[in-house]
């Protein structure tokens, strides 16, 4: 939450402390340029795809991260980044678009298109329960997508992650 | 009329079921308090029923996992026995109206939206009372690439023998899905 690591560790009222690495969070602008370049790759991919009908980019694969992107069929995606060795995220991207649809959608006060921010108890349970402990180095970010005519938005996820 | 239907159960609570019902019964009547004419309360909840759709569409589509759907017939049937049995608890029967396929009827036989409905009254004899229903499908539908026009064909309410909605698909649009929801 913006403390001094070293400060925070030289005071002995907050100990015991557990610490976690993690990779590097993306800044909002970084995630930006990552949704509209991967929004523009993917439609390219889908067209150049030697398949009929192809769904697209599903899978990114480098040395470092995996990131892995669900299209729904109304046109949003769902965009992963993780560890190569990351097992599960199918299931987490088709989990996240149920909290989508319950926390989002169906909020009358968010504007479709718009970034999502959720400061609610509820919502924070459930991604607890998609971002289980038990992974080694779990997703270092999650990004949705709208695809549609404009131009994306994104989910900052950093909320969801600050508190993990 | 709330206390009406308390006693008539035994003061059992109200289920979630039956205040929704109700709750759209009064946003009807609060529609015909605010417009004098027919045509302008059906607008109202087309127009409402897609703000629902648009968003519907995406709840259906997670939670019930279902595949693209491949011809209007296919999408018709989903309409029916996927989303209306999801969110009214309904199946309406669907059959195709006209020779190019693109034409559909959902016929209901039994509509929870009009529990409680009598009859309309007099002076509001065009009144569509589940035009929402109408703008939520087309909503739905047009998110997932299908443009459509969705009306009342025939209404029990207005002393037809049963209701009847009509699906007419406009052309596909270049978009590869196909989905639709109620």
């Amino acid at each position: 939450d913006g403390k001094d690591v070293l400060e925070f560790l030289g005071n002995p009222a907050n100990y015991p402390v557990s610490i976690r690495f993690g990779r590097h969070r993306l800044s909002s602008n970084e995630k930006l340029m990552l949704a509209s370049m991967f929004h523009s790759l993917f439609a390219i991919g889908s067209q150049l795809s030697p398949e009929v009908g192809s769904s697209g980019i599903e899978m990114l694969e480098t040395d470092t991260f995996k990131l892995h992107c669900f299209q729904t069929l109304t046109g949003i995606k769902f965009v992963v980044l993780a560890d190569p060795r990351q097992a599960g995220i199918d299931s987490l991207l088709r989990k996240i678009y149920e909290i989508y649809s319950d926390f989002a959608l169906k909020n009358p006060f968010y504007s479709l298109e718009m970034p999502i921010r959720s400061n609610k108890c509820s919502f924070k349970r459930w991604m607890a329960l998609c971002f289980q402990p038990s992974w080694e180095s779990g997703p270092s970010w999650c990004g949705c997508s709208a695809g549609r005519r404009k131009p994306p938005r994104l989910w900052p996820s950093c909320s969801a992650w600050q508190w993990y | 009329a709330m206390e009406v239907i308390w006693q008539g159960r035994e003061g059992r609570k109200l289920s979630s079921r039956e205040l929704f019902v109700l709750t759209y019964g009064a946003l009807v009547a609060q529609l015909c308090k605010d417009y004098e004419k027919d045509e302008d309360v059906n607008t109202c909840l087309d127009r409402m029923g897609y703000g629902i759709g648009i968003r519907l569409i995406d709840d259906f589509l997670a939670r019930s996992a279902v595949k693209k759907c491949r011809s209007y017939s296919e999408t018709a049937d989903m309409i029916a026995q996927v989303a209306f049995k999801m969110y009214l608890g309904v199946t309406p029967s669907v059959s195709c109206s006209s020779a190019a396929g693109n034409e559909f009827s959902l016929i209901l036989d039994k509509n929870p939206l009009v529990d409680f409905v009598e009859e309309l009254p007099a002076e509001r004899a065009s009144l569509c009372y589940c035009n929402l229903l109408c703008g939520v499908i087309r909503g739905a539908l047009e998110m997932v690439h299908l443009a459509a026009e969705v009306t009342f064909l025939q209404d029990r309410l207005k002393g037809d023998a049963v209701t009847e909605i009509g699906i007419t698909f406009l052309r596909k649009a270049e978009d590869r899905k196909h989905k639709r929801n109620k």
